[in-house]
């Protein structure tokens, strides 16, 4: 019931915005987080923007894993019988 | 994130070597769901098991509500809006499923806001929504009460089952029924709350959790982070979901929610009543609580006996230990909740579990 679809806000309609994922355009309330603009990354919930997508954070996110994972590996390799 | 990245940590969980047996819970039915979905349960090294914890809104939703909503429906012929995850859920004596095989006008709805519209759609009709989640859902619902109060509609109303899931977590570490050593904590729940409402997990009980999101990425660096958090004995709440997730959550929800609702307790299924666990329509909005509305007296809860849905929802059992799983109770013919949700433990199991 929690479920949340990243979709992409193309224009603004009155009170409502449009936004689109993978090429479907639907009409949802934003009044959660009322200082969107358009191209904006958002989380929809049954109809809802809840969250906007920090995409700074997602890069950041990813380089952590990215050195997480080459210091996991050396370790794994200074731990392998010679 | 990156597809060779993601391939490249899932090797690393799949062999990582635990300095000793963890037993992790995760809180949110979403994520009970997408572990299996993803096979991302499938890569847990030797050690690690998963408990499902009360995180589907449906499965611990309590026959009472569902027995409240029906009675209403019968003695007042409105118009019942719901969420289509709740139609097949089994109440004391029937469902709505049921019900509307019978001609109980049943709507099903994606949104808050379309049982508002089905409302301003039919002005002799009295429309009650059931309005079942936790907090991720709470501020839409608070929402559809504002927007029928500004367009004037008085024929809307909700049947509140709202519930908040910090109180529940508490309540299962304060049994101490079942050994949990740290916490997958919800995603979207926390996009509205934030971080910082789950740190007394780390504060006050010395455990840690991690907050993920629900794409197989997600969910491996949270196990990973997790597992790291109790192999390095730091107690904290790490926030893996920070593209989503603030430390304070999404403030603008929150007054919404605030302004529509107050706090009160609840009844979780199998847990029981919980203070401060669940949310009610404040006074000044009386006209939109379903339950002021349209008095009603529904027969007494009936539980069905061999049901061990309750035992599951606080990680007393996996689903197959049920005498019921697979055997009496399928997604076609679920006897209790948790097989009916898409997000239920049961009905993940019954789907990609390897028997």
């Amino acid at each position: 019931m929690c479920l949340a679809i990243p979709m992409t806000i193309t224009r603004f309609e009155g009170n409502y915005a449009i936004a689109t994922a993978n090429g479907v355009e639907t009409t949802v309330n934003y009044a959660m987080m009322p200082d969107l603009k358009e191209n904006d990354k958002v989380l929809v919930h049954a109809g809802f923007v809840i969250e906007k997508l920090d995409e700074e954070q997602a890069r950041e996110i990813e380089e952590t894993w990215k050195e997480y994972y080459e210091v996991m590996e050396k370790e794994e390799k200074k731990n392998m019988p010679v | 994130m990156n597809r060779e990245l993601v391939k490249k940590l899932a090797e690393l969980l799949k062999n990582r070597k635990l300095k000793k047996e963890l037993r992790i819970m995760e809180v949110c039915g979403t994520h009970t769901a997408e572990f299996f979905k993803t096979g991302v349960k499938d890569l847990f090294p030797e050690g690690l098991s998963l408990i499902d914890g009360p995180g589907c809104p449906v499965c611990v939703t309590p026959n009472a509500f569902l027995d409240l909503a029906i009675t209403i429906a019968r003695d007042y012929n409105l118009i019942v809006a719901t969420f289509g995850d709740m139609i097949k859920v089994p109440s004391s004596y029937s469902s709505l499923a049921k019900e509307k095989a019978q001609g109980m006008d049943i709507r099903i709805v994606y949104s808050p806001l379309d049982a508002v519209k089905l409302a301003k759609d039919n002005p002799g009709r009295e429309v009650v929504f059931l309005s079942v989640g936790f907090e991720t859902t709470a501020p839409s619902e608070a929402i559809a009460i504002l927007e029928a109060e500004k367009q004037g509609i008085k024929n809307f109303s909700l049947l509140s089952c709202n519930k908040l899931t910090p109180p529940a977590v508490e309540a299962l570490i304060n049994a101490d029924e079942v050994k949990i050593d740290g916490f997958i904590i919800p995603g979207h729940v926390s996009a509205i709350i934030g971080r910082k409402p789950w740190d007394f997990i780390a504060d006050k009980y010395g455990k840690p959790g991690v907050i993920t999101g629900f794409e197989a990425s997600d969910l491996i660096t949270g196990v990973l982070s997790l597992i790291d958090l109790l192999e390095k004995d730091e107690k904290t709440i790490k926030n893996e979901y920070r593209i989503v997730v603030r430390e304070n959550g999404n403030e603008h929800a929150g007054k919404i929610i605030d302004q529509v609702f107050d706090v009160t307790s609840s009844v979780w299924r199998g847990i029981g009543e919980l203070p401060g666990s669940g949310l009610k329509i404040k006074e000044q909005y009386s006209q939109y609580d379903a339950e002021r509305k349209f008095p009603a007296t529904p027969p007494p809860v009936k539980e069905h006996p061999g049901c061990r849905c309750g035992d599951l929802l606080r990680g007393l059992i996996t689903p197959p230990e049920c005498p019921l799983f697979d055997k009496v109770c399928t997604p076609e013919n679920a006897v209790g909740p948790c097989m009916v949700s898409s997000e239920g433990p049961c009905s993940a199991y019954y789907k990609y579990w390897r028997r």
